[in-house]
């Protein structure tokens, strides 16, 4: 229903939608993105459930940004993907949503997408000076050389590192 | 980190300010979170919430982990009431899968995700009792909490990391005397109850720590993203068991309890009453049980039974399919919800179709919650930060995952 919505209201905003399993997904291209959330909340999507990403490596852009919301009145769910490049920022959402801060810090630690206007984008769960990003494709399950000394087996992939 | 690149906020050489670090080991913190205050006397300037000392990398483990084998670690995410956790996650992927569970799987599943709440209730009520020093309180309800753990362990076999659900349906079916040593719990349940609320809720000292202490309005309870307990107390009516119904919860007959400001105080009284309306169901599900299969019939999901393993052919490939290979997943992304003690417990999973989810990422409910510490003792003094950390009951397992 809200998609029909965006359509009207902000036409060629959505470049891709799917519906799966009653979940109603579409895809908007970074710079619309904004006008779109300033949209959602007039519209009633006021509870920002979740900020999270998706890596891609084999895409040209290689991280989807993954955000849901939830229309508290009429109980409906939307997720919005925004597909970004390797070092490309997203805006933060950090003057709409107060919720957005940590959940922003955690996908910027976790996958190292910036986002810009963020008052404190620093690292959420692991410490300043991580090594990597942990939930990249390309991050090894055991942490990589980093973490192994010299001369350990990797606990996991048959003892291969990887 | 250097601690003035994360605490201070005005120059603290003058000896205006103190820093005093609460955690990541300390009683109140209930798990290890570490908060750095800046303080005015006792009051709080500021406060720094510092987390991840407990981060596992769930979500990149389970990207090398079958859908079936990552039920034990959601064990590990809020660990007061694990069942809810395994009934949501599998709900997740029964949603990915596009499959109904069996009825009886279903009011199983309610039975245990309403005494996991009456559990996580206890918890937070009791602990965030003590922690402002009412311990008789504490002591006369954690007895009912030993017993809800005495049923998880006669159902599943474990008293904290449960594990019981499986895709598809349960672990097992409910042993022999379990109904009765339900019905046998409750009634003592609901006199414990009366008898904390005899010992906190009228009482002068209880009301002068927790009134007025954490208040928050709607509008910012919502931007801040609570849900659950926290949010209701609020004043938004919001929970997922009536908003947006799964496993049958629409059947029950159950109330939903509102606050008005916010406070510790009503955030204690919901819960309260939730456990009240959780007794209610947990009764209900009891009165319409009936026998019947709690796994799904279908061999691509589901592990034959070990006797049919080992004589026919046909369920031996089942098996050996089901362990080596997986479920056949369908290519997509869901994100599926259910209400868990703290909130909207949130499973996103992305398939590729391949027997590992591509990418799983847990909502925690009480992220949001924490996140909004700051602003919620700003200006209050220690005393009452532990007062607020103990009503928003941050579980550290979920909140670092």
């Amino acid at each position: 229903m809200i998609i029909e919505h965006i359509d009207a209201e902000l036409p060629g905003t959505v470049t891709d939608r799917h519906a799966f399993r009653g979940d109603q997904t579409i895809v908007v291209a970074k710079a619309s993105f904004l006008p779109l959330v300033d949209f959602l909340y007039r519209e009633g999507f006021q509870l920002l459930v979740d900020i999270t990403a998706v890596d891609w490596p084999e895409r040209e852009q290689r991280f989807d940004v993954v955000y849901h919301w939830l229309n508290l009145a009429s109980q409906e769910r939307l997720r919005v993907k925004v597909a970004v490049a390797d070092g490309e920022a997203m805006p933060s959402l950090t003057s709409h949503f107060k919720t957005a801060d940590w959940f922003e810090r955690e996908v910027f630690d976790l996958f190292g997408i910036p986002f810009e206007g963020h008052p404190n984008l620093t690292r959420l769960l692991t410490w300043q000076d991580f090594p990597g990003h942990a939930l990249r494709k390309d991050f090894p399950l055991d942490g990589g050389d980093a973490f192994c000394m010299e001369g350990c087996t990797a606990p996991y992939n048959n003892g291969e590192r990887g | 980190m250097i601690l003035d690149s994360i605490a201070l906020s005005r120059q603290q050489v003058d000896g205006d300010t103190m820093i005093v670090n609460l955690g990541p080991s300390h009683p109140t913190t209930h798990g290890t979170l570490r908060i750095i205050m800046e303080l005015s006397g006792e009051t709080i300037v500021k406060s720094t919430p510092e987390m991840g000392y407990l981060h596992r990398g769930v979500e990149k483990l389970g990207e090398s982990l079958s859908y079936q084998q990552f039920i034990p670690l959601t064990d590990r995410l809020n660990y007061c009431s694990s069942i809810m956790n395994n009934v949501g996650y599998t709900h997740a992927v029964e949603k990915l899968l596009g499959i109904e569970i069996p009825k009886r799987a279903q009011q199983i599943r309610v039975l245990m995700s309403e005494l996991a709440r009456l559990g996580d209730h206890i918890v937070c009520v009791g602990v965030n009792a003590v922690d402002i020093g009412a311990f008789t309180a504490f002591l006369y309800i954690w007895k009912q909490r030993e017993t809800i753990y005495d049923l998880f362990e006669m159902a599943t076999g474990q008293r904290l990391h449960t594990s019981f659900t499986r895709i598809g349906g349960l672990f097992r079916d409910l042993p022999e005397g379990f109904v009765p040593a339900t019905e046998r719990f409750l009634p003592e349940c609901e006199a414990a109850i009366d008898e904390l609320e005899k010992l906190l809720t009228h009482n002068p000292i209880w009301h002068d720590r927790t009134k007025g202490i954490g208040v928050i309005s709607a509008e910012d309870a919502v931007n801040w993203g609570y849900t659950g307990p926290c949010l209701r107390a609020a004043g938004v009516p919001q929970d997922l068991r009536k908003a947006q119904p799964y496993l049958g919860y629409e059947t029950y007959d159950f109330d939903i309890p509102v606050g008005t400001t916010g406070d510790v105080f009503d955030r204690y009284l919901v819960r309260v009453e939730e456990m009240r309306q959780s007794i209610r169901i947990i009764r209900q599900v009891l009165a319409r049980l009936e026998p019947g299969p709690v796994n799904v019939d279908d061999p691509k999901i589901t592990l034959p039974t070990k006797d049919k393993v080992y004589t026919r052919m046909e369920s031996l490939i089942h098996h050996f399919k089901l362990i080596m290979h997986g479920m056949e997943m369908p290519v997509g992304e869901v994100y599926s919800a259910t209400e868990a003690a703290n909130g909207e417990l949130g499973f996103y999973l992305v398939s590729d179709g391949g027997k590992n989810p591509y990418r799983i990422r847990v909502r925690p409910p009480c992220l949001p919650i924490f996140s909004s510490f700051h602003e919620q003792v700003k200006g209050f003094m220690i005393a009452d930060a532990v007062a607020v950390l103990g009503a928003m009951n941050v579980i550290a397992g979920e909140l670092d995952r």
